[in-house]
C-alpha cells in the first residue's frame, strides 16, 4: 500500500528568534527521550518533527536560550 | 534507507548495561566501584542525560526503609501482603536491607531529600501499615547526579542505540547484544561477559483513552524492549498477568499524585466528595475499589485538595509542578483546574507491565540474576515487586556488584554469527520495502486491541479473540515499512509491543483464578484459588519457539506472615463513607 502524509499540529514550539541552532546548538534534539526534535537544514532552527511527544520537558528545561515551549498535545488538552 | 549490506561495528566489553535511566546507571556505577578495571558500557536508546522514568527527577521515595520508621522485616511483610503473598521474599529483603545505605549513598552524591530542622529524614505515611514515603521537593537533579558519577568512574556510554536482541554463547550463557543506531540505522554489536537489562516498563502496551499514543504514564520510550529481549533469549518472566494499572489524572495520564498530597491531607474522593478507600497506596485492591466506585455511578473519582489551607496547596503545587512531571501545572492551567477550587478528575489508566507498581517482570532472584547465566535484570522490568525508583537503584547496585564478580570468573564467550546475520535481516526488513503499513498504524491497532480485549475484568473468550487478532498483526509484519531510521526505531518498538501484548494475553489465560484485586480479575474464575495458584507463573519461549508456562513454587518466607495479616489489603473500602471535612 502506498504511504500518505497527514498534517498534525506541533505541541512543542521553538521561538526562532531565540534559537541559536545556527551556532551549532543541538541541546533540545540531544536530550529528547523520544527523539522527535530536529534542526531544519535550511533555516538552521530546531523544530518538532514527529507528533510523538511525552510532554516531559527536558527540551525546554535544558535549552540555553529559553527558546522551547512545550504545550500539552491537543488530544489531551 | 538503502538496502545494501548493513554497516556493523563489533566491540568488546566486560559488562554491558542496556538502559541508562535509573537502575542501569547504578548497575554501571556499582560494578565500577567493585572493580575499577572492569570495562563497563551503557547502551541507551535515548540519551543518558535525560532518559528513563526519572528524566525530570522525582518528587519522593515511595518505599524508603529508614531506621526508626520501619524495619526491613516490616517492609517485607507489607509488600508480601500487598501482593497477595506471591513474592520472592528474599529479593524484597535484599531491597529492604539495601534501601537505607542507598539513600545515604545518593545523599552523599548530592541527591536532595527532605530533612527536618535537625537533619533527620522527614518521613511520611501513605502505605496501609508502615511509614515509607520520603519527599524530595528538590529532586529534580537526580539524573545530573547519576551522570556526573558515570563520568567520574569512566563508564563508557553509547547514546541513541536501541538494543534489539541478546547474544548467547555456545553453552547458553550471555555473550552480548545487538544494537542499532536510531539515527543512522548502523549496527553496534557488543560482545560482553555479562549483561544487565535495565530497559524500564512496558508502558506503551494499552492505548491511553485520549487516543494519543505517546500520552502514557511511563516514559513512552519504555515500551517493553527488555521483556521482549529477555523472552527471545529464553529467560523466564514471572506473573505478567499482574498488570500495572494506575489511578491517574484523566487525559494527562500522569500521577495526580496521592503520595505527595496524602501526607498533606489530600485524598481520593467520589463525586460526592466522600472518601471511599482507606489508603491511597497503589495496589490491585485499591484499583478494584476505584473501578467499583466508577461502576456504581459514584464517579468520576477525584483527588480532593480544595479543603486544604492556601499555604499547604502552594507547597503541593511547588512539588508537583517542578518534579517528575512538571507539565502537570500546564495541563491544569489550560483546563482551569485550580487545586483550591476544584478537585482533579482521575481515571483508570490503560494496562502495562511494570514491577514498580505490581509484581510482574523478568524473573530475578535476590542477586538480580535472571534464569540465563550472566544476564541480570533490574528496575521496572525485573520481578521484584513495588520497587519504584529506589528499588531500581538498590537492585541496580546489587546487579552491578554481582556482575563484576561474575565477569572475573568467565572468558568472553563466542557468539553465533548466523544468529547475528538473521537478526540484522529481521531488523532491516521494514527498510527494504518501498511502501506498506506504517509503524504508527500497526502500533495503534495492536494497542487498541489490547484495550478492547485484555483490560480487566478479564474475559476468557475476549482474550482468545485478542490472540487471534495479534496473530493477524504478526502476519502483517511482512508489510511493515520504515522509510528512515526514526521510523525503523518505531517499527522495532512496535514489534516489541506486539510481543508484550501476546505475553499479556497468554499469561492472563494461564492463571485460572482471580488475584491482585483489579490487576488479575478474571470473570470466569472470580475466586482466589490458593490451592492451585499460590505460586509464581513463569512464561518462557520453549525449544520449539512456542510461548510456554510453568508454575514456580514460592520460596519459604524469610518473614512469616499470619493469615489475618494477609487480608489487610482486602479491607481497603471505607465501611461507612465519612463526609469530607
Ligand atoms: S536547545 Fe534551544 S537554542 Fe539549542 S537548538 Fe534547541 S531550541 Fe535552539
Ligand atoms: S517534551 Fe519531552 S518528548 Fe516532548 S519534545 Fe520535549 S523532550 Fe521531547
Amino acid at each position: 500500500m502506498p504511504i500518505i502524509t497527514q498534517a498534525k499540529s506541533a505541541a512543542v514550539v521553538v521561538d526562532e528568534a531565540k534559537c541559536i541552532a545556527e551556532k551549532g546548538c543541538t541541546v533540545c534534539v540531544d536530550v529528547c527521550p523520544l527523539d522527535i526534535l530536529a534542526i531544519d537544514e535550511g533555516r538552521k532552527k530546531a523544530y518538532m518533527k514527529y507528533d510523538e511527544c511525552w510532554y516531559c520537558m527536558p527540551c525546554e528545561a535544558d535549552c540555553p536560550t529559553g527558546a522551547v515551549k512545550v504545550n500539552i498535545p491537543y488530544l489531551l488538552r | 534507507m538503502s538496502g545494501s549490506d548493513p554497516k556493523t561495528e563489533i566491540i568488546e566489553t566486560d559488562l554491558l548495561v542496556i538502559g541508562g535511566g535509573t537502575g542501569g546507571p547504578m548497575a554501571a556505577i556499582k560494578a565500577k566501584e567493585a572493580n575499577p578495571k572492569l570495562r563497563v558500557l551503557v547502551m541507551e536508546k535515548a540519551n543518558v542525560k535525560r532518559s528513563g522514568a526519572i528524566s525530570m527527577g522525582m518528587d519522593g521515595l515511595n518505599n524508603a526503609v529508614v531506621p526508626g520508621y520501619a524495619t526491613p522485616e516490616q517492609y517485607v511483610k507489607e509488600i508480601t501482603v500487598a501482593n497477595d503473598g506471591i513474592v520472592h521474599q528474599k529479593a524484597v529483603m535484599a531491597y529492604a536491607t539495601g534501601s537505607f545505605p542507598m539513600i545515604q549513598y545518593l545523599d552523599k552524591l548530592g541527591v536532595k531529600f527532605e530533612k527536618d530542622g535537625s537533619g533527620e529524614y522527614n518521613m511520611r505515611k501513605v502505605h496501609h501499615m508502615g511509614t515509607y514515603v520520603l519527599p524530595m521537593p528538590e529532586g529534580h537533579n537526580v539524573k545530573k547526579v547519576l551522570y556526573r558519577q558515570l563520568r567520574r568512574l569512566q563508564v563508557a556510554v553509547t547514546n541513541r542505540y536501541m538494543a534489539t536482541r541478546l547474544l548467547k554463547g555456545p553453552d547458553g550463557a550471555i555473550a552480548g547484544a545487538v544494537g542499532v543506531n536510531t539515527r543512522t540505522g548502523e549496527f553496534l554489536v557488543v560482545r560482553a561477559k555479562a549483561v544487565v537489562l535495565a530497559c524500564g516498563a512496558a508502558g506503551r502496551l494499552g492505548l491511553p483513552a485520549s487516543g494519543y499514543m505517546f500520552g502514557t504514564y511511563e516514559n513512552a520510550a519504555n515500551c517493553g524492549d527488555g521483556y521482549a529481549m529477555a523472552y527471545h533469549a529464553g529467560a523466564e518472566l514471572a506473573n505478567l498477568e499482574c498488570y500495572q494499572i494506575n489511578p491517574l489524572i484523566k487525559d494527562y495520564n500522569g500521577p495526580s499524585c496521592a503520595y505527595v498530597t496524602g501526607p498533606f491531607g489530600g485524598f481520593t474522593a467520589n463525586n460526592k466528595g466522600d472518601r471511599f478507600i482507606e489508603c491511597d497506596y497503589w495496589s490491585g485492591q485499591m484499583m478494584l475499589e476505584f473501578w467499583r466506585e466508577l461502576q456504581s455511578g459514584n464517579g468520576p473519582v477525584y483527588l480532593k485538595m480544595d479543603h486544604l489551607a492556601e499555604e499547604t496547596i502552594s507547597e503541593i503545587e511547588t512539588i508537583l509542578h517542578t518534579n517528575e512531571r512538571p507539565s502537570r501545572g500546564r495541563f491544569h492551567e489550560r483546563r482551569g483546574n485550580d487545586y483550591r477550587k476544584r478537585p482533579v478528575e482521575m481515571h483508570i489508566s490503560e494496562i502495562g507491565f511494570c514491577s514498580g507498581h505490581s509484581a510482574s517482570g523478568v524473573w530475578v532472584d535476590e542477586t538480580a540474576r535472571t534464569t540465563i547465566p550472566g544476564l541480570y535484570a533490574v528496575g521496572d522490568m525485573a520481578s521484584v515487586p513495588h520497587n519504584y525508583m529506589l528499588g531500581a537503584f538498590v537492585n541496580g547496585g546489587i546487579a552491578g556488584a554481582d556482575a563484576a564478580e561474575y565477569c572475573a570468573g568467565v572468558d568472553l564467550p563466542a557468539y553465533d554469527e548466523g544468529f547475528l546475520k538473521a537478526e540484522q535481516e529481521r531488523v532491516l526488513a521494514p527498510t527494504r520495502r518501498g511502501d506498506g503499513l506504517t509503524p504508527f498504524e500497526m502500533e495503534f491497532k495492536t494497542r487498541r486491541l489490547v484495550n478492547d480485549y485484555l483490560e480487566p475484568p478479564k474475559v476468557t473468550a475476549k482474550m482468545e479473540i485478542a490472540q487471534r487478532r495479534f496473530a493477524e498483526i504478526r502476519d502483517d509484519l511482512s508489510e511493515l515499512c520504515a522509510r528512515d531510521p526514526h521510523e525503523l526505531l518505531r517499527a522495532l518498538e512496535m514489534q516489541t509491543i506486539l510481543d508484550c501484548a501476546d505475553m499479556a494475553a497468554a499469561a492472563s489465560l494461564y492463571r485460572t483464578e482471580s488475584r491482585w484485586g483489579f490487576y488479575h480479575l478474571r470473570v470466569d474464575h472470580p475466586e482466589t484459588d490458593n490451592e492451585n495458584w499460590y505460586c509464581h507463573t513463569m512464561l518462557y519461549k520453549d525449544e520449539q519457539g512456542r510461548m510456554s508456562h510453568r508454575k514456580r513454587e514460592i520460596d519459604p518466607y524469610v518473614v512469616p506472615v499470619e493469615e489475618e495479616e494477609m487480608a489487610a489489603y482486602h479491607q481497603l473500602r471505607v465501611k461507612t463513607p465519612v463526609a469530607a471535612e
